[in-house]
């Protein structure tokens, strides 16, 4: 599985729904997620990429979209 | 050794469903509900001051503590939604006692001010004796101003708290504590002069969910307990669906959380001192029981206060 469907797998589980999303569609205005959602999206991403996300990164716009997700992550994972 | 010797609180009389807000929000009751867990909130009558709301958390504590005003060596009171620039509701809930003399410290500190509070008083009352802690807010005042957003309108409600910290014994010993400050946030909940609340919803919460339990955990972890030892999570009411992730942060069962904001919503720095006059007429800690007070808000402050019953 390339790492924006897993984004996409990882939202529809905090989502606990299927949902079809394009990869620069806002996960706020599309109305998807709310902001206790996005608290649930972290933990998730942070448990499935073995990460831990900084406080200095916890920034709305950084979790936006599953691009902009996947960007993140791209250059946590390659440190 | 310091004390949290009795408890005390102050709702005004009017509630306000989520029913009656929901058509000037253009939102529905249920959205409200789903949103913040609130059904009802309490708003002040137009003639009631932060410091009327202040005075009645006050004399309500004094009289659970059966404890004489005369024997008070200090007030901290805090709020965010104080009608004056200066000086602080504090001064004024002092005169309304009949303290001529009588040191006050006000904090403007909307949401943590009852933990600093509490924190300062703990510090301070071997040199001062008791001291009373009062938080108190008018927040409808400032959130139902137009222009509304509905996201601030839906959580916020108006009343007092109130508890007497004092180093001659009480229902519980103040045993440690963690306050912390990050100003790289204070753009995200901000209240300007003549201007409306502002706050960034999904920052505030992301920060609170991650910071509250870190903070819980780092203050239990020194004194070798575990989030599961404490017997109650006296919390900052912000958003029942912010203290249920705590909860779930700190894997411990929702209800360890005590939770009073269905009735009373977010009254900003006096909800911790409410639920905890709520929780305390319930019967208190047994003895040696740990629990633990923390809040989160504007600043952001946050911070967690470890308590032992005695």
């Amino acid at each position: 599985m390339d790492r924006e469907m897993q984004i996409c797998s990882i939202i529809q589980k905090v989502a606990k729904m299927p949902i079809e999303i394009e990869n620069d569609e806002s996960l706020f205005e599309s109305g998807l997620f709310d902001s206790f959602m996005l608290v649930d999206l972290i933990a998730r991403l942070e448990e499935e990429f073995a990460i831990k996300i900084p406080d200095s990164d916890l920034i709305p716009q950084k979790f936006d979209t599953v691009s902009k997700i996947n960007q993140y992550l791209s250059s946590r994972l390659a440190r | 050794m310091t004390f949290l010797r009795a408890f005390g609180s102050y709702l005004p009389a009017r509630a306000v469903k989520n029913a009656e807000l929901a058509p000037r929000l253009g939102v529905t009751a249920e959205w409200i509900e789903k949103a913040s867990g609130i059904q009802e909130r309490r708003f002040a009558d137009e003639s009631e001051s932060v410091v009327d709301l202040a005075a009645y958390a006050a004399k309500d504590c004094l009289a659970r503590g059966q404890f004489a005003v005369s024997e008070l060596g200090m007030i901290i009171a805090a709020s965010g939604s104080a009608e004056r620039q200066f000086p602080g509701p504090g001064v004024q809930l002092a005169c309304r006692l009949g303290l001529q003399s009588t040191p006050v410290i006000d904090l403007c500190l909307p949401s943590t001010g009852a933990l600093y509070g509490i924190e300062l008083a703990s510090r301070l009352s071997s040199a001062y004796g008791n001291i009373l802690v009062v938080a108190a807010e008018c927040m409808s005042r400032i959130v139902m101003r137009e222009p509304l957003d509905r996201n601030i309108a839906i959580l916020f409600g108006d009343g007092a708290g109130a508890c007497l910290v004092s180093p001659a014994g009480g229902a519980a010993e103040i045993c440690d504590s963690i306050l912390c400050t990050n100003g790289a946030y204070s753009e995200d909940l901000k209240l300007d002069f003549s201007r409306p609340m502002d706050m960034n919803g999904s920052t505030v919460i992301l920060h609170a969910a991650r910071k509250l339990p870190q903070v819980i955990k780092d203050l239990l972890g020194r004194n070798s307990l575990k989030p599961a030892d404490a017997a109650v999570y006296l919390l900052h009411q912000a958003n029942q669906n912010l203290l249920d992730r705590i909860a779930g942060a700190l894997q411990i069962p929702s209800e360890k959380v005590f939770s009073n904001i269905r009735c009373c919503g977010n009254t900003s720095s006096a909800s911790m001192l409410i639920a905890a006059a709520e929780w305390h007429a319930t019967g208190g800690l047994l003895p040696e029981i740990p629990a633990v007070m923390a809040a989160f808000g504007a600043g952001f402050h946050w911070g967690a206060l470890l308590i032992k019953g005695s």
